[in-house]
């Protein structure tokens, strides 16, 4: 199987207030398909590491690979270019552009992209939506729709570039079970029909025991790793 | 750079931010509206202050100083020349008005290519004669139909015409100014004396006006020929040639040629009228310095704007970087924004303007120093409107280049744990 995310001897310091290794360490990787969770308690590091895997955050030691590609050292353009078409983030609080409408908000990674003409562009995001059940709310202000559904509207922009890889921070910690469970529901179809690879850091216990595996952090390093196979 | 997007984005930002958008706008609307009114009515009014100038005034003008001769007789004899030569009471020579070989410099002024024109005046001085009153004045003889041709006389002749002149030979252009004080209308006659007491009497065709109250209570025209024969000389007695130029530029240095070439006293209209470009360099001044500061001031409110949308937006700027915009995409959003804000506000403000410029031309306004004019002058120039969009443009970039730079710094990791 092909390695879609690899760690390699991630350590990274905060300065401020004081010197702080929040992480130590850590190497792992990704193979293509796989839906991994990260669990630790609170403080751990896990959001930090996440930032990290999205290139969001540049400020670390050691190399990280995207499809057997070194991301580390690239410039802020190229790793904002492979995060619109490589990586797909979902937050645990549901980003959205409150102005724009749903389809506009799914649409604009892939309008950044500008792959595909806008027709094409629509067409997808009207698909991501049904997949997610929520075509009816295309047309609806991304600020007049409830907690949940703006959550599946952030997976679907998240998807809208055929992503290699999902990367969650708790996408589930603000919604009640029911919506949890459709949540887990939508990853494990993408999983299953499209071969999507999946990491999601997750309180919910029972989340990520329903993941391929669990990858446990302690105070800023990796300490185990838990399949559910 | 993925500018549909980008504008969408931009465009989105300013509709749902309608009332500070509007309210940028128009800071820049105020801005060039103000300075399209004031640099179209200010240089109108110094066109028409130029005008008033340049067409009174020739552009050369030639006529012998009173001055002492230098060389005294006295110098010319040579047994004399070493020694000390002492003599008193040195008197101008007689006579010394008139310019020396005035018609072949007339002649050959008229032929040259710098030269649009020249005429030959005779100046008097005279008393009018009104009753048992003497009011002293001047008579100028002139060459009518030239001096139309070259200057705008014609619109200073407030009644009567240079053509009745012309054809009448002991008429008369009367000063306003004279005319009411001794109560005589077109057709009466007025009697003039030399200062040697030689009474004429002359025909009032005509009477002028050149807004001047000093020139309109001493001074009138007659034909060149009358005058001369009014003073008792012959057809070469002339006392002044002016000169009008093709390009005024040249007035300087062919002044210094015409003094060396032909032995006379030559002053250039520069010379002549040099606080008047001073008048004009400090309103154009006032100018500027009002409208930037009006652009200051709307650059400040956009950059306000910008600042607080960038503060508002923090999260979407977040999202944006997030999901794979760079820097750059974030940067070129709120430029555009800028830009959006300038272009409405600098094209509503152009308008503004040229609004408010017809209704300033159409204010009536009357000057007896120009009596063609009845209203306001403005000057209709597009030069303004370009650089009234071009200034609009700058003062909205610059105010738009900070806060879009923080826009483009924003850590969207900061924000995203922030929250
Ligand atoms: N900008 C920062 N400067 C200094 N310390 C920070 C900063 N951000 C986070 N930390 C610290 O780094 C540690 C790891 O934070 P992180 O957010 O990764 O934890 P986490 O595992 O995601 O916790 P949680 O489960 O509560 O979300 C925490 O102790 C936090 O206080
Ligand atoms: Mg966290």
């Amino acid at each position: 199987m092909d390695i879609v995310l690899e760690a390699k001897d991630i350590n990274k310091h905060f300065h401020k207030p004081k010197d702080f290794h929040v992480l130590k360490d850590i190497s792992f990787k990704i193979f293509n398909g796989e839906f991994a969770s990260i669990m630790g308690k609170s403080g751990s590091g896990k959001s930090t590491l996440l930032y990290i895997l999205s290139t969001m955050d540049t400020e670390y030691t050691g190399e990280l690979f995207l499809n057997n590609k070194l991301v580390t050292g690239l410039s802020a353009t190229e790793l904002s270019l492979i995060r619109n078409e490589n990586i797909g983030f979902v937050f645990q609080f549901h980003y959205l552009l409150s102005e724009f409408s749903v389809v506009e908000n799914v649409m604009l990674p892939a309008k950044k992209l500008a792959r595909k003409s806008h027709q094409e562009i629509e067409h997808d995001a009207m698909q991501k939506l049904k997949m997610l059940g929520i075509e009816s709310l295309a047309l609806q202000k991304a600020s007049r729709i409830s907690g949940g559904e703006k959550q599946r509207v952030a997976i679907a922009r998240a998807l809208i570039n055929n992503p290699s890889i999902l990367m969650g921070d708790e996408p589930t910690g603000n919604l009640d079970s029911y919506n949890s469970d459709n949540v887990f529901n939508i990853f494990k179809q993408l999983k299953e029909e499209e071969g999507l690879s999946l990491l999601v850091v997750t309180h919910d216990e029972d989340f990520a025991k329903r993941t391929d595996y669990i990858i446990q952090m302690e105070d800023g390093r990796i300490v185990g790793k838990s399949s559910n196979l | 750079m993925n500018w549909p997007v980008i504008l969408n984005i931009a465009k989105t930002h300013l509709l749902t931010k309608m009332k500070s958008t509007a309210t940028a706008a128009l800071g820049v609307t105020f801005g060039i509206g103000a300075y399209i009114t004031m640099v179209s009515f200010m240089t109108g009014l110094n066109n028409m202050l130029d005008d008033l100038v340049l067409n009174q005034t020739p552009h050369i003008h030639l006529y012998n100083e009173i001055e002492p001769t230098i060389d005294q007789p006295v110098s010319l004899y040579e047994q004399f020349n070493n020694s000390v030569q002492m003599i008193s009471s040195i008197k101008p020579k007689n006579g010394q008005k008139k310019i020396h070989n005035a018609l072949p410099i007339l002649n050959l002024l008229k032929q040259m290519d710098e030269v649009k024109g020249a005429t030959a005046q005779v100046r008097a001085q005279i008393f009018y004669l009104s009753g048992s009153i003497e009011l002293s004045g001047n008579l100028i003889g002139v060459d009518i139909m030239e001096e139309t041709r070259l200057s705008n006389m014609r619109d200073y002749i407030i009644e009567g015409s240079p053509e009745a002149l012309n054809t009448m030979d002991n008429g008369i252009l009367l000063g306003s100014g004279l005319a009411s004080k001794m109560s005589l209308r077109i057709g009466d006659r007025v009697q003039i004396s030399t200062a040697q007491g030689a009474v004429f009497p002359l025909k009032i065709v005509g009477i002028y006006q050149s807004g001047v109250a000093d020139i309109d209570n001493s001074q009138s025209y007659c034909n060149l020929k009358t005058v001369q024969r009014i003073l008792g000389e012959a057809q070469n007695y002339i006392t002044d040639i002016n000169i009008k130029l093709n390009n005024i530029e040249n007035a300087p240095i062919l002044a210094k040629g015409f003094e060396k070439q032909f032995d006379v006293t030559a002053t250039d209209i520069n010379e002549a009228n040099a606080q008047f470009e001073t008048g004009t360099n400090i309103r154009n001044l006032i100018t500027y310095a009002v409208s930037i500061t009006l652009l200051i001031v709307a650059g400040f409110g956009i950059y306000n704007i910008l600042n607080m949308l960038i503060y508002e937006k923090m999260k979407d700027i977040a999202i944006l970087k997030a999901t794979g915009f760079s820097g750059k995409d974030v940067q070129y959003i709120f430029m555009s924004q800028a830009m959006i804000i300038g272009i409405v506000g600098g094209v509503l403000g152009l308008v503004l303007g040229f609004i408010l410029s017809v209704l300033i031309d159409g204010v009536p306004f009357k000057t007896e120093a120009l009596p063609t004019m009845t209203t306001y002058p403005v000057d209709f120039s597009v030069m303004y409107y370009v650089i009234g969009i071009v200034f609009a443009l700058i003062s909205t970039f610059i105010a738009g280049w900070l806060p879009s730079i923080k826009a483009k710094h924003i850590d969207p990791v900061k924000i995203i744990r922030g929250t």
